[in-house]
């Protein structure tokens, strides 16, 4: 198993905000995390990537436990994160936003990552002299998954790559992190789009007040009369 | 342009550069952290005092320079690594004050080591002034304008080409994503305190030939760089030397063309003056809390 996670908690002063959680990601596999605003999704992706304590609980990738990693020692082992919002560095231009997420790779790493980059979002290629922060929403989320896979990941963890985008650019995104599946990157999706989430991903956990509620496929989940109404709007 | 002005005009130059380079201290630690660094005199006035000593054991100053800045940079390293460093978590504020307290105990030290007199530094080279324009300046405010120019542009190569420059950059405007990006921020920290250090020192030594040193000279130009530092935009690397600039230049011509009585004031109303009317001073961030 790629990716393990034991009855993990973490709190914010003394509020909980994830009680308990267990899920697994296996290599190769797509698995996405549903749930309500509050629910512990970003919560649980921070965690994973060391940048929000952990109360309780253990995280193992390849076996080795990394509970207690650094965040960039995770970065090195390969679990690499897309924030919520995008969290660009506005100020930098677009190439050396690109370049630092390839920070902890040698510098052949990054020239390759930039053309791959570029190859898959060809305006940020147009637009890699100019300030991150004058792109629109949709190519910081560019931005964002670009600099992401600068970092070579073995584990993605993606924090709502759809949100406050345009229909177009939505299906736009989905039609990549479906490209990345294709090339065997492993995918931990949240995204308040559950419907596209679900259709996307191999297995899928549904997440409530800080627990994992539901778990399944992610056809099954579809189907479910649960999720349908609480998620779907159905 | 009168000789008088021409006069005031360069004097303001040298020592604004002096602010300017104690300001860039100021901000680097603020970008990484977001704190003020209370502790930034004493870098400055450690730079002086150790070059005095090393000059007094029979150094040449192509070798007590180097060692001095390297001395402060260490004490910079420590501060962070000792004082800062365990207070991780805490409130800026908390990590203000500890900085207050390291000034403190550094100029408390400094009486030890040394002692509370004045010091004077020979100048680089020779003491011999030179006209320019009907006045005159001394061969060592020359050598304070250029090596700050020196520093600025190395500093400018620093943030603008190498990838941990950037990185330091990067961390400044976006903590969460620069962690997520694999850099280490602790680091990042680290490494700003030993950088402002050095620099402190340097400004330190290249005043010290025309002010005279002691263990509490890091006290006004601590102060002063800080002025420097808010009316440039607390942050930013040209608004602190813009900052620096204009205020040795406002404090020059005040004190010429007033009276040398106010001539400290200055850095005060302007302290207050920036703080009342605009926060983020001439280059700083606008804005308030990101949510």
């Amino acid at each position: 198993m790629m990716l393990e996670v034991e009855g993990l908690g973490s709190h914010y002063g003394r509020i909980p905000a994830l009680k308990g959680i267990d899920l697994h990601v296996g290599e190769g596999e797509l698995v996405a995390l549903v749930g309500a605003n509050g629910a512990g999704k970003t919560t649980l992706l921070r965690a994973l990537s060391g940048v929000q304590p952990v109360s309780a609980g253990r995280v193992r990738f390849d076996g080795a436990d990394i509970t207690a990693a650094a965040p960039d020692k995770r970065v090195r082992l390969g679990i690499v994160q897309v924030p919520e919002g995008r969290q660009v560095f506005g100020p930098l231009s677009v190439e050396d936003n690109l370049r630092l997420g390839a920070y902890l790779r040698s510098k052949a790493e990054a020239a390759q990552g930039i053309e791959r980059v570029y190859a898959m979002f060809p305006v940020l290629k147009q637009k890699r002299r100019e300030p991150a922060g004058t792109l629109s929403g949709g190519q910081q989320q560019m931005l964002a998954m670009g600099r992401g896979l600068m970092a070579l990941p073995r584990l993605l963890l993606l924090d709502e790559p759809s949100m406050g985008l345009a229909p177009k650019l939505v299906e736009e995104i989905f039609a990549c992190v479906r490209a990345l599946k294709a090339a065997s990157t492993t995918i931990f999706l949240v995204d308040q789009n559950a419907r596209a989430a679900l259709a996307v991903a191999d297995r899928a956990y549904v997440l409530e007040t800080g627990r994992v509620v539901l778990s399944g496929s992610g056809a099954e989940l579809l189907e479910d009369e649960q999720v349908k109404e609480a998620y779907l709007g159905l | 342009m009168s000789a008088q002005f021409t006069q005031y005009l360069l004097t303001g130059l040298t020592v604004g550069a002096i602010y300017a380079l104690v300001a860039l201290g100021f901000s680097i630690i603020f970008n990484a952290s977001n704190v003020i660094n209370f502790a930034q005199g004493e870098f400055v006035m450690i730079g002086g005092m150790a070059t005095v000593s090393l000059i007094a054991v029979g150094l040449p100053y192509l070798l007590a320079i180097p060692l001095a800045v390297a001395a402060a940079a260490l004490v910079g390293l420590a501060l962070e690594k000792f004082a800062v460093e365990p207070a991780r978590g805490a409130s800026v504020v908390t990590l203000i004050i500890i900085t207050i307290g390291a000034s403190i105990f550094l100029r408390g030290l400094a009486t030890i080591i040394w002692d509370k007199r004045f010091h004077a530094l020979k100048p680089f080279t020779g003491d011999a002034p030179i006209t320019i324009a009907g006045a005159t300046i001394l061969p060592q405010s020359l050598w304070v304008l250029g090596v700050t120019l020196a520093v600025v542009l190395a500093l400018s190569w620093f943030f603008g080409r190498t990838l941990l420059g950037k990185a330091m950059l990067a961390t400044s405007h976006n903590r969460l994503a620069a962690q997520l990006a694999g850099i280490n921020v602790r680091m990042v920290l680290f490494l700003s305190f030993g950088l402002s250090a050095a620099l402190g020192a340097v400004a330190g030594i290249l005043i010290a030939p025309i002010t005279t040193t002691s263990y509490d000279v890091g006290v006004m130009l601590g102060l002063k760089g800080f002025a420097a530092a808010m009316l440039g935009g607390m942050g930013s690397g040209v608004g602190a030397v813009v900052g620096g600039i204009a205020l040795g230049i406002t404090e020059t011509m005040s004190a010429g063309y007033l009276s040398s009585a106010y001539k400290d004031a200055i850095a005060f109303v302007i302290i207050l003056a920036v703080l009342f009317f605009m926060p983020s001073g001439l280059f700083g961030k606008r804005g308030g809390e990101r949510v």
